[in-house]
């Protein structure tokens, strides 16, 4: 690990002010668990690390307008503990229990899953986002079981948050704060596909924090996540879903699904969405549903089994989320 | 030469009993210190830089900046300028620092100019291996060409499993540090009494300079004995600083990169049945690796190796890989998978009950009765007649239950061993023995051995093991150790007991072969009132003490010991055949391993076997990068191993009985170790009514092996 300085502010200003132009300036340090391991393997080297836990109601849930307003610093045990949320967004529950390891939900933060990295092997092995050598992809021939199977363009890796998909599925919106102030931005739009290894995964400049997150109410919405794992303890997800339905009766009157682990974003099904307005759930249509979500994936040379991992979450998480056992 | 018995199984007090581990405490409250927990006053920090590159030649190192570098106090350079490194992670060069990541940022510094040449590292397909392949030779017995054609059915398939690390939680090092003329050195090792001859021959200094000291070890599974490079480079690094103390672990990537690997399998494998199962024809066509030397053949077929007609072939495959080390049962859990996977799918292919056609056959083994009761015993304790069903034959739905076989035997035989026995006057016990408690409870069993011997409670007993000044024990592996030092014990605390009897026999009035040792006292045989304290017994040593030694001798077992046991595994699963996930539901082993001196670690020794087996079965494995050559999950995080929450149920029976009692203490370490991985993948394939070749069992293998080339249209 390089040397580093620890800086330790107060306040959000003071923090955004310790930030620098570029990711070799300073790194922000909310819970550590992915951070750390990045800089011991000489990943990230900044000069500075700006820890933000100390800054004042970064750590607070609270009720506004209807929804939430969630801290990043929130651990992940914290919110998931909270009434408010175990009240309206199981969904959220759901990915929270994912992170099956309880080190990891005690000192990762909300914020901390949003922006952690990617795990992709050849990213961790230094050769960069988007996994090349000498010019040539290192994925597309070679271990990719864990890769994307909705590539975009040259970013083959997979987004590795788990609240993401819950997140985006309700509508959430993050609140960003920078030297010149904050500002919103959807969720859906904060995670992006990198062109070239000088890009990042995120929608967050280098001096920006990512304060807030902003989930709506529910309304009433049934909402539900299946990740599809390998083991049941500590793991990453093979692939995973998070649903919001809105009903009438029996009947969908609008559904939103949203893929985990597939692509270097999360992955809307809005077509599957669509297909599913007026009809009620049942296994089949659940299944039809999920195998309408994958039609458009593009499995590497390894990882077709992934497709189905997908339409199984889906078709699962629908299935959950219609109170139907799965 | 005296003849030494174990007491009467039904008269023993604390041999047999379930007594907790004497560390146990020690080491869940984290007071127990390991080696890589000691953290002297002026610890230099030691790092390794390794090679990026799978096969290259090192043109020129420079260490000039490294060396400049704040706070570096020696950088030794492993592999010169003309070098060839035939592994990624291979030794290059060390620095030790005044901290770690000085030491780290250092080793970064040092400039190697590499001269890339081709790599392999792939041995899955024997037919890209070129000139890496070394044919082994062929093995005939029989007239296997008949065997074929008397039989009702022939079975081929292809099985594979894959290289695996030992992924020790403390990883492979040392602290170390020169006093004057005397190195201390303080290893994470197997081989407390061994390692210190074999780091003094690499460093050509007299064995009687080093001293070893290790009070605790974090895992070995056969892959810490030698004191490796790092030893003698640490040693250098000392001596370069004046003699500071310092310590060097492996990070986990290098501990998974280089610090050992169980070799791969892999078999085309033929064989063939009357209509009751009776084998009568077994044909393999095989290839390993363990890394750049290739790799031997796993003893196939296991266990039934008196089948009468059989060919093997074996070809070693030489990769730009890490190196192989023993791996807790070398060779069986590859060999008892590949046995055991083909013998059921011929049973399946037969229409027969596996556990049928296992039973038909161990008349192949040189342990038939055993088992057969192990089988009977595996089945009632499974569930198996209401359990088993015709391979795919089970209930509707997407999660699919199975039941399966495996089989394992072993050695087991107690190596050289040598104990110092000590009674004081005060009554207390020290016994001393270079030996090492791997975890499984030695401390624990050399007490209760003793305690027995001498008739006193445990905590008169003071075990003095980890260090290389006392009498030497073996090296812990190959499951020999609860032998040798029960032995050595034993015999040594029986000699130490016979020169107390001389004392106190003048003032009882009876010879001392009257005398017995028993509850605190000793007494006259057949007239238990008859007897002193044993306080009062020692008491008469007076200023003296006593001191006696026992020896095991692996050459002259005596009837203290044994070898030679059957293992029957069975595993209960259930596979999610829309996801491919397999998840334990139970596992139950069924082991002799002779004398049991407790229980109690016994069957943690088998749970800890089976969890490995439940990891090597469904998660892990070794995956090379075909293009960078590198190890591409040398981390815990895709090294996967399993959490408490995918283990499921495991019951164990250790076959305590008069039989199995009367033959001796024999090793448990290998055996439990062998059969999970068979009887994992059988309940697999039973579940799901076709075979998943290939282990670990993950998800895209089972998915592919259900819907093959159709796993795109599924979806």
């Amino acid at each position: 690990m390089q040397n580093f300085e620890y800086a330790n502010p107060g306040t959000l200003a003071e923090a955004t002010g310790l930030l620098g132009a570029t990711w070799d300036d300073a790194a922000i340090l909310a819970g550590g668990t992915d951070l750390l391991s990045l800089m011991k393997d000489y990943r990230t080297t900044p000069k500075r690390v700006v820890n933000i836990k100390s800054i004042k109601g970064l750590d607070k849930v609270a009720k506004a307008g209807g929804g939430l307003t969630v801290g990043a610093a929130v651990t992940v045990d914290d919110f998931m503990e909270n009434a408010a949320v175990r009240a309206e967004y199981p969904s959220l529950v759901q990915a929270a229990h994912g992170i099956s390891s309880p080190q990891i939900r005690n000192m990762g933060t909300l914020g901390g899953d949003l922006c952690q990295r990617p795990r992709c092997w050849y990213f961790r092995n230094g050769h960069g986002l988007l996994g090349m050598l000498n010019g040539k992809s290192l994925i597309d021939g070679g271990e990719n079981r864990y890769h994307a199977i909705f590539p975009q363009g040259a970013a083959k890796f997979v987004s590795a948050s788990s609240f993401a998909p819950a997140l985006i599925a309700l509508g959430a919106k993050l609140k960003i704060t920078g030297k010149s102030g904050n500002r919103e931005v959807a969720l859906a739009d904060f995670f992006v596909a990198p062109k070239s290894d000088t890009e990042r995964e995120i929608a967050l400049k280098p001096d920006e924090i990512v304060t807030e997150i902003m989930i709506p109410s529910a309304g009433g919405a049934k909402n539900a996540t299946y990740e599809v794992r390998q083991k049941d303890a500590l793991d990453w997800p093979l692939a995973t879903a998070s649903v919001v339905l809105k009903m009438n009766g029996k009947a969908v009157t609008s559904a939103k699904i949203v893929m985990g682990h597939v692509g270097p974003t999360p992955v809307s099904a809005d077509k599957a969405a669509a297909w599913l307005v007026g009809k009620t759930i049942t296994a089949e249509t659940a299944e039809a549903a999920g195998k309408a979500a994958v039609e458009s994936a593009m499995p590497l040379s390894q990882n077709a089994y992934k497709v189905q991992l997908a339409k199984v979450a889906v078709k699962r998480a629908l299935m959950m989320a219609a109170g139907l056992s799965v | 030469m005296a003849t030494y018995t174990w007491p009467e199984m039904k008269s023993r007090k604390v041999i047999g009993q379930r007594l907790s581990r004497l560390d146990g405490t020690e080491k869940s409250s984290g007071k127990a210190k390991y080696s890589s927990d000691l953290m002297p006053d002026g610890l230099l920090h030691a790092v390794l830089l390794s090679s990026p590159h799978a096969h290259a030649v090192v043109r020129s190192i420079d260490t000039s900046a490294a060396e400049k570098m704040p706070g570096v106090k020696s950088v030794r350079i492993v592999a010169k300028a003309g070098t060839e490194i035939q592994w990624a992670g291979a030794e290059i060069a060390y620095v030790a620092a005044t901290s770690e990541p000085a030491a780290r940022d250092a080793a970064r510094a040092i400039k190697v100019n590499y001269e890339v040449m081709p790599h392999f590292v792939r041995e899955d397909q024997i037919t890209r291996a070129g000139n890496r392949a070394k044919a082994a030779g062929e093995q005939i017995t029989g007239d296997v060409d008949q065997g074929f054609k008397d039989a009702a059915a022939t079975h081929e398939g292809e099985y594979a499993i894959p290289v695996i690390t030992h992924c020790c939680l403390e990883p492979h090092g040392q602290m170390i540090e020169w006093k004057g003329e005397q190195l201390n050195y303080f290893p994470s090792t197997q081989n407390v009494s061994g390692i210190g001859g074999d780091l003094a021959r690499s460093l050509g200094v007299p064995a009687s300079q080093i001293k070893v000291h290790m009070d605790h070890v974090g895992g070995g599974f056969g892959g810490k004995f030698p004191s490796d490079n790092w030893g003698k480079e640490c040693a250098n690094m000392s001596k370069d600083a004046g003699g500071a103390p310092v310590r060097m672990y492996l990070d986990r990537a290098q501990e998974l990169t280089i610090a050992g690997v169980r070799p791969s399998h892999f078999a085309k494998i033929k064989l063939a049945a009357k209509a009751d199962g009776t084998l009568t024809a077994w044909e393999s066509s095989s290839w390993s690796t363990g890394g750049f030397t290739g790799g031997g053949m796993a003893p196939l077929p296991y266990v039934f190796t008196n089948l009468p007609n059989k060919r093997m072939n074996h070809t070693a495959v030489s990769i730009n890989g890490g190196g192989a080390r023993a791996w807790r049962a070398p060779n069986h859990p590859q060999a008892s998978f590949l046995t055991c996977a083909a013998l059921e799918d011929l049973a399946a292919k037969l229409n027969l009950d596996p556990i049928e056609v296992f039973s038909k056959n161990v008349q192949f083994t040189p342990r038939a009765e055993t088992y057969i009761r192990q089988l009977k015993r595996a089945a009632v304790m499974i569930d198996w007649q209401k359990n088993w069903h015709p391979r795919g034959k089970g209930a509707s739905g997407h999660l699919k239950r199975g039941l399966g076989i495996g089989i394992a035997t072993w050695g087991g035989l107690g190596h050289a061993s040598k104990c110092l026995a000590k009674i004081n006057a005060d009554g207390t016990v020290e016994i001393m023995m270079g030996t090492q408690d791997l975890g499984t409870g030695t401390r624990t069993c050399i007490a209760q051995v003793v305690a027995e011997t001498l008739g006193v409670p445990m905590n008169m007993v003071v075990v003095r093991i980890g260090d290389n000044s006392y009498p030497a024990s073996g090296a812990s592996g190959g499951s020999t150790t609860v032998g040798g030092i029960s032995a050595s014990s034993r015999k040594a605390a029986a000699e130490a007991l016979d020169q107390l009897l001389d004392l106190v026999a003048p003032q009882l009035g009876v010879p001392k072969d009257q005398l017995q040792a028993g509850d605190s006292r000793i007494f006259v045989k057949g007239n238990p009132d008859k007897a002193i304290s044993w306080k009062a017994a020692c008491q008469k040593m007076g200023p003296k003490t006593i001191e006696a030694t026992g020896e095991n001798n692996p050459k002259q077992p005596g009837g203290l010991i044994n070898q030679g046991v059957g293992g029957i595994q069975m595993a209960d699963v259930t596979v999610d055949i829309e996801t491919g996930v397999v998840r334990m539901n139970k596992m139950v082993a069924v082991q002799d391993c002779g004398m049991i001196v407790n229980p109690k670690l016994a069957e943690s020794q088998v749970n800890g076997a089976v969890i490995m087996s439940i990891c090597a079965a469904l998660m892990e494995e070794r995956i090379m990068d075909e293009v960078t050559g590198r190890v591409l999950n040398a981390d815990m995080e895709f090294y996967k191993l399993a959490g408490i929450s995918d283990i499921g149920e495991i019951q164990c029976e250790m076959e305590i009985d008069e039989v199995n009692d009367k033959r001796g203490v024999i090793g448990l370490g290998e055996p439990c170790a062998v059969g999970g991985i068979a009887a994992i993948a059988n309940a697999v394939a039973n579940a799901i009514g076709v075979r998943v070749p290939s282990v670990p069992l993950t998800p895209d293998r089972v998915l592919g092996a259900l819907y093959g080339n159709r796993m795109e249209r599924l979806a």
